[in-house]
């Protein structure tokens, strides 16, 4: 994340706290504070997580009383533990064939559809658009209850579980490529394609060849962000599963955390956050990778703008 | 770019998605009012739908009206509550919020980037796992009562989670503060820093700076962070399922969650839903025009 908004960086060294005349409190004694707050925020929402993890690993039955470091939540314990309960094993390989899906549907339907809304002008596809970005605001609860309803009184080709939560997601994630690469399409201009079909390109080589690989950065970041957000999501898989097979993670927490659960909970949860992590470093990484090569200096922070 | 092959270009690309929408998003919400306007088999107590809007029936509306302002109106201390609740969690996530964007988009210096990136951090750890966090935290032998009561010497005996309002709220605070700092942050990151030169050249003190220029600047972010966890708040039902599971914190999103659970009430779900819907709608289709017209902008 360092190669945050570069050039904001150096505006504020050049101008920052320190300068100016003192009128009403130093600004640095007001940094100060609000140093502070930052600080006492960061660690209230951080250090419950990472008190979560810690019992994870603990020797005992306990989420409260540390026992000693352990793995048994992960391996040995014979019934209870992540490897052993083979319910905790499904809910994971569930939610990671359910991210794996409807990434891979969400995207490229995104990416299309923001490259098609740059040309096509008209009602429809402003609609749609219009749509997609609502989702950013309705509550979850709403699609849920629309799409349980449509499977069970319509006669859809498909039922309850692993497809019918795909659908959902996918609907529901539709906005992130779409912002995410519309905010770059306008960054790219209309130059280069224009430049391509001069030298004789067709419509489609120009886009296939042009503006794809300049899309590359776009559709990594709504790749990872669409991963990590379908791995969370509790409302609209806990709607449309099935049985215990379809069960995921979030439905598996929201089930046994009230009913004296042991720390495999904490495990199973601890599991999924390393593979959200993972998955964002890596394509953190491939992006850094990819704008050094590019000499690009691409600004992360335009994400916080697309919200 | 004449040739019709390349016109059809781009409706073709985009209609996959189209249809996508169509297909599983507005066809849900029409069997929804489907539903909500249709009858109950009066014996197996299954919804039955009506497809033809001009047949549509508003019994299941009526029992739900009732419920809310009739004179058996046991749905109104919820509606209230989530009311309240949301008020107080959406103003204490922008009092919160609104130091920590600040410090970070203008005085984090070098820690910038770290600052950020654990401000991100709350948006992938799953929202389950950190009210599991919590659960942990808050439990009768857990380590919160174990530091109030310094470890047992202090005979007191907080009951955090089953029906505790303040529970609830703070779980809804902690629950959705992240997605309030990250348009605010973007706001406030947009105000060049010269402009606060400029007023406190022309004699501003550091509270009319922060009332005549960084309120005014950053008012589009406050508005569009607190859209952002006020409407998705509005149908939560988690939250007070994961950290109090009583009745007597029950928000709408519980009500409608329970109705779904119930045999014969699935109607009155969708109906209660749709009047929720309706009173969001106006807030929710503002947010949306406002960010699709941001992004022409940027």
């Amino acid at each position: 994340m360092t190669i945050l908004a570069a050039p904001a960086d150096a505006a504020l060294k050049a101008t920052g706290p320190g300068i100016r005349p003192r009128l009403r409190g130093t600004p640095g004694a007001r940094a100060y504070g609000l140093g502070t707050i930052t600080a006492v925020y960061l660690l209230w929402a951080l250090v419950p997580v990472a008190i979560t993890v810690l019992f994870s690993f603990n020797e005992g039955r306990s989420r409260s009383a540390w026992q000693g470091f352990s793995l048994r939540w992960y391996t040995w314990d014979p019934t209870g533990s992540v490897i052993n309960d083979p319910a905790i094993r499904t809910a994971l390989t569930h939610t990671v064939l359910l991210a794996v899906i409807a990434t891979c549907i969400t995207v490229p339907l995104g990416v299309l559809f923001a490259l098609a809304l740059d040309r096509w002008r008209g009602r429809i596809p402003a609609g749609a658009n219009f749509i997609a970005l609502i989702t950013f605001v309705i509550p979850e609860i709403a699609l849920a209850i629309g799409l349980l309803f449509m499977v069970t009184y319509l006669a859809t080709p498909f039922g309850l579980g692993t497809w019918a939560q795909v659908i959902g997601l996918v609907t529901f994630q539709l906005a992130y490529p779409i912002v995410i690469c519309r905010a770059r399409l306008l960054t790219i201009g209309a130059h280069y394609e224009e430049a391509a079909r001069d030298l004789g390109a067709s419509a489609i080589g120009a886009v296939r060849r042009i503006i794809l690989p300049m899309l590359f950065p776009a559709i990594l970041v709504s790749s990872v962000l669409v991963f990590a957000d379908v791995l969370d999501d509790f409302v609209l898989v806990r709607y449309l599963s099935s049985d215990a097979s379809t069960e995921t993670t979030s439905m598996r927490i929201y089930q046994t955390a009230r009913a004296a659960p042991t720390p495999a909970l904490n495990a199973m949860a601890t599991i999924i956050l390393v593979v959200s992590a993972a998955v964002i470093i890596v394509g953190w990484l491939i992006y850094r990778r990819w704008s050094r090569r590019q000499g690009e200096n691409t600004d992360i922070s335009s994400l916080a703008n697309t919200l | 770019m004449g040739d019709p092959s390349t016109r059809l270009l781009w409706p073709i690309l985009g209609l996959p998605t189209v249809f996508w929408i169509l297909l599983f998003f507005i066809v849900p919400f029409y069997v929804v009012l489907c539903v909500s306007f249709g009858t109950v088999d009066p014996v197996f107590r299954s919804p039955i739908p009506i497809w033809n809007p001009l047949d549509w029936q508003f019994a299941q509306v009526q029992v739900v009206w009732d419920r809310l302002v009739g004179p058996n109106n046991f749905y109104l201390p919820a509606v209230l509550r989530t009311l309240v609740y949301v008020v107080v969690a959406v103003s204490a996530c922008l009092l919160i919020a609104f130091p920590v964007a600040y410090f970070t988009a203008r005085y984090a210096g070098r820690y910038r980037g770290l600052v950020l990136a654990l401000l991100i951090a709350p948006f992938w750890i799953s929202y389950m796992m950190r009210m599991l966090a919590w659960i942990n935290l808050l439990q009768p032998d857990g380590l919160v009562n174990s530091i109030i009561t310094l470890g047992g010497l202090v005979p007191l005996n907080i009951n955090w989670l089953s029906g505790n309002p303040y529970t609830v709220v703070m779980g809804l605070i902690y629950g959705y503060v992240p997605y309030m700092l990250l348009p605010l942050f973007a706001s406030l990151d947009r105000i060049s820093p010269s402009l606060l030169e400029a007023a406190r050249d022309l004699g501003a003190s550091g509270f009319d700076l922060f009332r005549r220029v960084i309120l005014p600047m950053s008012g589009p972010g406050v508005v569009a962070g607190t859209l952002l966890i006020a409407l998705p708040m509005m149908g939560d039902y988690f939250t007070s399922d994961m950290l109090s599971k009583s009745p007597n914190t029950a928000m709408i999103g519980n009500l409608i969650n329970l109705s779904i659970a119930t045999p014969g009430q699935s109607g009155q779900a969708g109906a209660l839903l749709i009047l929720v819907l309706l009173v969001l709608l106006v807030p929710m289709i503002w947010y949306t025009r406002s960010n699709a017209k941001a992004e022409v902008r940027s």
